[in-house]
Order: C-alpha cells, then structure tokens, then sequence
C-alpha cells in the first residue's frame, strides 16, 4: 500500500471550511469541521453534508450480472426491480465477510455495487476473479465517482431545491437517474445515519459544484458539513455495522446479526452458502451485540468484555459516547451465553471492570 | 491566550503554582485536538505520583488521551464538577477545567517546565 493519501475531488473545500483532516483507509478525510457534536446534533435535528467519495462503484453490465451477482453475493439479487436497491454480504467460502456493500439495480442488466473504500482493491480483484464464465463486462468507476450524503429530516427539504423530480415520490432504498443542479447524477434514498436522506453520486469534476449547491440551498436550514466522527457515532447510535470495526474477514454473517440478508433459498448457490448453512444448523458460538455502559467509563474498539465473575467473554468492536442519549454505548461480540438483552457484563477499561448491559438495540430509532 | 504565570509541559499539561500547592490542567491547544470531552478519570485525594506519571484520563468522543504528571506531588484535591460537566475543560481549559490540585513535592521540578512564550513556540512547531 502506498503511502500517500488519496483525496476526494472535495479536498480544498474540507480545507476551506476549516475542518480537521485524518489518513482513513488510505484517504485524507475530513474528520471533523464544526466539532463532532455539533454536526452529530445537525443531523439528527435538522441536515448534515457528507463528502464520502471515497467509497467505490463497480459497474456489472452484460446478459449475466444478475447471475453474476447471485453468486458472489449473499441476498437475493433477483428480488430487487429497475430503481431500487439492497443491501448485502459478500462472503468468503468460510461464510466470513469480503465486505459489506449496496447493489443498485439499474435494469437487468446493468447494476452497481457500491463498496467501502478501504476495500476497493480487494473486492475488485475478489470480483474479477470470480467473474471467468459469466458473459458481463466489469467497470471500476470508483475514481470518477464522486458521492455526497445528504442527511437528516430537512435532507429532503434541501435537495428538493436542486431537482425536478418530486423527492417525496422516490421512497427508501430506491433511486433514480436524473440531474441535479443541472449535473448528472443518481440519487438514491439511503445512508449511513440511521436519518432520513439521500446519497448523490455524480462525475467527479461536478462535485465541488454540487457540494456548493447543496451547503447554500441548506444555509437556511442550518446544514453543517459533517466529518467522519459524526458519521461513526450515527451509524453506531443506529446499530449499523462498521467494516473492518464490526465485522471483517474472521466474522461470520450470521453471528454478526446480518442473517437477513443471507438467502439460502435463492436459486442459485453463493460463495459462503455451505459453510452459513451449516453453521446455521450447528449454532452460533458468539453473538455480535448492542449493550451500554451502566458504570463510568466508555468502551471502546478492543477493550475486553467480562462477566460476573471476571472471566473473558468477547470483545468491543465499537464503542464510543453516544451524542444523542447522552450515555457511553458499543456493540461487541460475546459467547452465545451473554447475548441476551439485560444480561449484565462488564468492559475491561484500561485497569478497571466497568458495568454495561446487553441491550437489544438500535440505541437510535427515527421517529417515522 | 497561555497564561504568563503558569509553565507547560510537551504533554500539553498546564501547571498554576500557588503557593506550596498547584493546580494542573491541560491546555487549550490539547483540548481543541481531543475535540468534545465526554469523560474525565482522576485519581482518589490523597495518591502520589512521580513527575511523568500517568493520573487521569481525558476522553472525547472519538479519542482517549493519558494525563501526566508535570510534578511531583500528592492529589489534595481533584475537579468534581468534571463528573457532570467534562464539557468544562473544553470551554475553559485554563482555569474552571482544571483536573487536579497537589501538594508540590519538589519545587525546583517547576524549573523544567515551560513558560507561555517557549509552550506557544512548541504547539507551533508541533502543528507544521
């Protein structure tokens, strides 16, 4: 790996806006501008921006992506039509985790997925090995994609402002192609906040014009530009896994809690299907669970997990103070025996055991 | 900006010397790297450390950052309100954001501290 920082073709605004800029998986990324409360508040409240251009977009196109894509991928691709879109596993033969990505069906045979950063190179060398025999045509567009988060109850009310298409009329996990402020782009009605919002991909020569647009339509409304600390205690308060935190190539996607998306019924076999099923039908050994910290202290990414007695029972995978709740929360995996919600554990903080509580989680829920 | 009176530690740790007794807290240039404190762990009255020690944790959000001692001394007294309010090290680092007041054990160790002028040359050289 080399080095240098990649940069997101949104660099110089983070600078210009004066935020604080981090090394994340290989990208220099803004971490913090206003302050991570502050913009976490936003977009609970009102609206934040995300530049999170660094994730990656494989194109799959040709008479076989579908097909393609069953395969390599744990949710039944076949299910989703023209303009929406699921989330979903793909999984080593083991029943671990590549990584965990969106597949947005464009029509039936053009799809994307849409992979974490810090994956890129692996997943697409993970992909085109996987592709000989399928008659599809694989594109990286990672590098010429440029992708900005609008999110927060007023991310609608702002966007609605750059676009002719009636926003109210594009429901959750669906998008479409259409311009927006006169650019082309897709815009798609997810996130990673756990908030009501969109996520808008575009050529990245647009983004600067297009981050602009969206902070001057959203001034009235309060927006904030919103760095990666917020992103992570959003995501966090709303139980959404994080790779490489949560789960990662030693994790399995049942034990994770991500069985919803693995399909055993779908026609064709996946990578990882034989070894899910069979630990399915030998049950999990650990559990990957929410819990809050009822003593002093916050957990945090590694800390051990204990019981009554002291005894080492898991691991935190992330930990942190939640801004909404005002109260220190993680997620971790612990023995089958202590996953249940109001079992009492504790979190080894540095010298000292402090007290927590399994709970079943999100810690977070948007009122609908 | 970085009170004349006290002296300064690379650690980013402030000491206010008054009289046989001195108050510690960490710096405004410390507290605008860990960003919003959520938490602050002192020690119990009445425990001793040796200069370079570590006594305290400092939590924000995201980050967890070690405090240590500038001097030796013993903990006379620690910052109670930090319990309800850690945000008070962040809005004023410098007097009610204070951690800790000690018994100075060895005066002549205040002599290895920085002053404000050779603290704020630090912090610049540090952030280029």
């Amino acid at each position: 790996m080399s080095d240098v920082l990649k940069t997101t073709p949104l660099c110089a605004e983070h600078i210009s806006l004066g935020a604080r800029m981090v090394g994340f998986s290989g990208w220099n990324m803004p971490v913090q501008y206003s302050g991570l409360m502050d913009e976490h508040h936003a977009v609970r409240q009102s609206v934040g921006l995300f530049d999170v251009s660094h994730m990656g977009e494989f194109r799959v196109k040709g008479p076989d992506a579908l097909r393609f894509l069953e395969s390599i991928t744990t949710n039944h691709v076949a299910k989703l039509t023209d303009g929406r879109i699921h989330y979903t596993l793909l999984t080593y033969p083991e029943g671990t985790i590549v990584d965990d990505l969106l597949i947005y069906r464009f029509d039936e045979n053009n799809y994307w997925m849409v992979v974490n950063a810090g994956n890129i190179d692996k997943d697409w060398s993970w992909v085109t090995q996987h592709a000989t025999g399928f008659d599809i045509e694989l594109t990286n567009e990672s590098d010429r994609t440029a992708q900005i988060a609008i999110q927060g109850p007023l991310a609608e009310t702002v966007l609605q402002q750059l676009v002719d298409r009636d926003l109210s009329e594009v429901p959750y996990y669906h998008f479409y192609e259409g311009p927006v402020n006169a650019v082309a782009a897709v815009v798609s009605r997810t996130g990673y906040t756990g908030e009501d919002g969109f996520e808008v991909y575009c050529a990245s020569e647009h983004a600067v014009s297009l981050w602009r647009a969206m902070l001057d339509k959203g001034a009235e409304h309060g927006i904030k530009p919103a760095g990666l600390g917020a992103r992570d205690t959003l995501r966090l308060e709303s139980r959404m896994a994080l790779y490489g935190n949560d789960i990662d190539q030693t994790t399995n996607a049942l034990e994770a809690g991500l069985g919803w998306v693995v399909k055993f019924k779908k026609d064709d076999p996946f990578v990882g299907r034989d070894a899910l099923l069979r630990i399915k039908e030998e049950g999990l050994v650990r559990k990957l669970v929410c819990f809050e910290v009822t003593g002093r202290g916050i957990a945090r990414h590694g800390y051990p997990i204990a019981n009554a007695s002291g005894e080492t029972i898991g691991v935190v995978t992330s930990g942190s103070h939640s801004p909404t709740l005002d109260k220190a929360i993680g997620m971790g995996y612990v023995d089958v025996a202590y996953s249940e919600p109001n079992t009492e554990i504790a979190i080894q903080v540095r010298q000292k055991a402090v007290a927590a509580c399994v709970v079943k989680g999100p810690f977070y829920q948007r009122q609908k | 900006m970085y009170p004349s009176e006290y002296r300064y530690t690379k650690d980013h740790e402030w000491v206010k010397v008054e009289g046989d007794f001195a108050m510690i807290g960490i710096t405004d240039h410390a507290q605008h790297q860990l960003g919003d404190i959520v938490f602050v762990e002192l020690p119990e009255d009445g425990s001793t450390f040796s200069a370079g020690d570590e006594f305290g944790t400092v939590e924000s959000v995201k980050a967890v950052a070690e405090v240590y001692m500038p001097i030796t001394g013993e903990v006379t007294e620690i910052n109670e309100d930090l319990e309800e309010r850690p945000e008070l090290v962040n809005e004023r680092p410098h007097d009610d954001g204070w951690l800790i007041r000690v018994r100075i054990t060895d005066p002549s160790e205040l002599d290895e501290l920085m002053d404000a002028e050779a603290y704020e040359s630090f912090v610049e050289e540090e952030s280029k």
